[in-house]
């Protein structure tokens, strides 16, 4: 640990003259024939499994390019293409969606303008899935347009943030308040006419509850654990264990379904709106879940750690907040990552409760007579933005993991 | 700036700056600690010696409450140790801690280390942290290695820069833990010389340690635990070189 550094120097001397020459590493394999030889028909037994696997694999793409080149029918998604990503959001207002999208895209391009790296890697791959659907022949003009302002602002805000005084706070305070805005623009509460959550669906729908699930539930969460592992104060231990323990023991849809349910007793008469109410009952579920997850990275601390801070004079407060949290969120991002995945994923439960995601929108376009049949092609384009959207948070934690991780243990 | 420590009052004559009668410590069943008192004048440098599993670690953590005691009394610079949280906070700010193992926040560079605790509980402004931070490096010898994170360091540098996070808050007394045990040979003597010129510049210091030459040359008085108890205690002549008690002479045959 300690002579990493020698090490690198190391690396870097040239060797002196009077030493014995640098020989090169002995050839380890003899080109494709070589590699070829060695990892496939390296015994009579494996090059029997090369042809099996060869056979299978061979079946397998050609069923599938005959199928999606050939038999499929992809009019099930070119003819609603709106719906998979806004629902029943009204074609009259869609500027709004528009809008917000943009907002978030000139984030994505001040957020990669100040951090590069993976922000970086994101936002441009957010673009070039713009440009491929802007380029689609049945995307209309209007869409065209709006697809590429998203772009511009991609790489506008890319190249013009470090150029603006206090770009990190303003870059950090526009994603604080993006949220409520977006909210805001896509509902319009009175300034704007009103688009009621019952119509908005899709992509848009999906994303908000779990954008709402994740952000919500990460305070909550942690101050669960910490609630949990407190031995100064019984009481609050006990409530937050029990807490964890009943959610942790319920499964999401039944939560969905009491949320629906208990929310309105609870509130006596007023109104709570149906997507609010998915989205708390989300949000409660995704805290417990996380709890256990930041209580693992509290556990993993060692006690000098502790006991340094305390012996520095640093009250409770400040030896969460400077020492043990940070670290133990730190240990445990990859499971706190893998949470918010497969939160995304399970947004798909509150189809059942009849909200119109991604999920419920595929599901309402393939029961219209008129794409009888048609499954195969909407759920496999479903499938595809789940997992373009989920292996994109997977990557980027496996980067923020990565950059987190030099120099410093 | 530890020149105000030093005084040129005889040793007898100076105030008990650590006052401990008659503690007793339990680790469940386990009777740790047994009627241990021990009284520490200001700028003393006390080395406590004693066998693995008797008692000096735990001893030497109670006068910084990091251990609760269950029966006696520890008074530390007129604060009394007790329950209450703000005593305890108000004692930890005047008594440093090294420990064997660093404990520095590997999250956090060596800078703010040092200065975190100055900043948040001394409440001094960051820029009189950092210049505090960097005399104190500058002491230790590594001012080069201020905003490399501690994984970067070699063992002895990081006990080095744990000495001087425990200094930046000026504290009155200093609390040394086995802090060579963990370091390779050769870089143990880089930490005795800090230690050595820290008890010279007048800080009064409770170490425990192996290092029979560092106790004999810098040690005002020493003392023996045995199986939670100080058996004897003494100048270093008197200890080293004519032992009284039985089980110190088996211990020091052990050792030298
Ligand atoms: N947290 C604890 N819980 C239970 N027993 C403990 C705990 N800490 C220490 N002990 C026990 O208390 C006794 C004294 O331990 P202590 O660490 O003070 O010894 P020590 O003199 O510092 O030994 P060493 O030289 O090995 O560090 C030992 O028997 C030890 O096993
Ligand atoms: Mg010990």
């Amino acid at each position: 640990m300690g002579n990493l550094n020698d090490e690198k120097a190391i690396n870097h001397v040239h060797t002196p003259v009077e030493g014995t020459p640098d020989k090169e590493p002995p050839k380890t394999s003899v080109g494709v024939l070589g590699w070829l030889k060695e990892n496939l028909f390296s015994s009579w037994f494996n090059t029997i499994l090369t042809f099996i696997f060869a056979w299978i694999l061979y079946v397998l793409i050609k069923g599938t390019l005959s199928w999606v080149f050939l038999s499929a029918d992809w009019n099930v998604i070119t003819k609603n293409f709106a719906l998979y990503f806004v629902g029943q959001y009204p074609k009259e207002e869609i500027w709004r969606v528009w809008t917000s999208l943009s907002i978030v895209s000139l984030l994505f391009g001040f957020s990669s303008g100040l951090w590069k790296g993976t922000v970086r890697q994101l936002s441009v791959t957010l673009s070039v899935i713009y440009a491929i659907i802007a380029v689609m022949p049945f995307i209309t003009g209007e869409s065209r347009v709006w697809l590429g302002i998203n772009i511009l602002f991609i790489y506008a805000g890319m190249f013009a943030i470090s150029k603006i005084p206090k770009h990190k706070v303003i870059t950090i305070t526009g994603w604080l308040i993006s949220f409520p805005v977006i909210i805001f623009m896509l509902h319009g509460f009175g300034v704007f006419s009103e688009v009621s959550t019952n119509l908005w669906g899709g992509l848009l729908l999906t994303v908000l509850i779990a954008t709402v699930a994740i952000v919500a539930s990460f305070p909550i969460g942690v101050l669960l654990a910490l609630g949990r592992m407190s031995s100064k104060l019984p009481i609050i231990r006990w409530v937050c264990i029990a807490y964890i323990e009943l959610i942790r023991g319920v499964p999401l849809i039944t939560i969905l379904f009491m949320a629906q349910l208990m929310i309105p007793l609870f509130m006596g008469g007023i109104n709570i709106d149906n997507v609010l109410r998915v989205m708390i009952g989300a949000t409660l579920f995704t805290a417990a879940y996380l709890a256990e997850n930041v209580r693992g990275g509290l556990q993993s601390i060692p006690r000098g750690q502790h006991e340094a801070a305390q012996a520095l004079g640093l009250n409770s407060t400040y030896r969460t907040t400077f020492i043990i949290l940070p670290q133990a969120l730190r240990a445990v991002i990859p499971a706190i990552v893998g949470q918010c995945i497969s939160m995304f994923k399970d947004t798909a439960l509150v189809a059942i409760v009849g909200l119109i995601d991604l999920l419920g929108i595929a599901q309402t376009i393939v029961a219209n007579p008129k794409f009888l049949g048609k499954q195969m092609e909407a759920y496999l384009f479903i499938a595809l933005i789940y997992w373009v959207i989920s292996y994109s948070m997977s990557y980027a934690s496996r980067r923020l993991e990565k950059n987190l991780g030099v120099g410093e243990r | 700036m530890l020149e105000e420590f030093k005084s040129d009052t005889p040793l007898e004559e100076r105030e008990d700056i650590i006052v401990c009668k008659n503690i007793n410590k339990w680790f469940g069943k386990l009777h740790v600690l047994k009627d241990v008192s021990l009284n520490v004048k200001q700028g003393e440098v006390v080395v406590i010696l004693g066998p693995s599993g008797s008692g000096k670690s735990t001893f030497i953590r109670t006068i910084n409450a990091l251990e609760e005691i269950q029966e006696g009394e520890i008074v530390v610079d007129g604060i009394n140790v007790s329950h209450d949280v703000q005593d305890i906070e108000a004692i930890r700010k005047e008594t440093g801690m090294v420990f064997q193992q660093f404990n520095l926040f590997p999250h956090m560079t060596i800078l703010k280390n040092i200065t975190l605790a100055p900043i948040w509980v001394r409440k001094w402004p960051r820029a009189k942290a950092e210049k505090i931070a960097m005399e104190l490096l500058e002491r230790v010898g590594i001012p080069e290695q201020a905003h490399k994170y501690p994984g970067q360091l070699s063992g002895g540098q990081q006990q080095r820069v744990a000495i001087a996070r425990a200094l930046a808050m000026q504290p009155k007394i200093m609390l040394f833990d086995e802090p060579t045990s963990a370091l390779d040979p050769e870089m143990i003597k880089e930490v005795l010389d800090v230690m050595r010129e820290l008890a010279k510049s007048g800080m009064t210091m409770l170490v425990v340690t192996h290092e029979m030459g560092f106790a004999r040359e810098v040690a005002d008085r020493i003392v023996l635990f045995d199986n939670g108890e100080i058996i004897e205690t003494g100048s270093p002549e008197e200890l080293f070189d004519n032992p009284k008690h039985e089980r110190t002479k088996l211990f020091l045959s052990q050792i030298l």
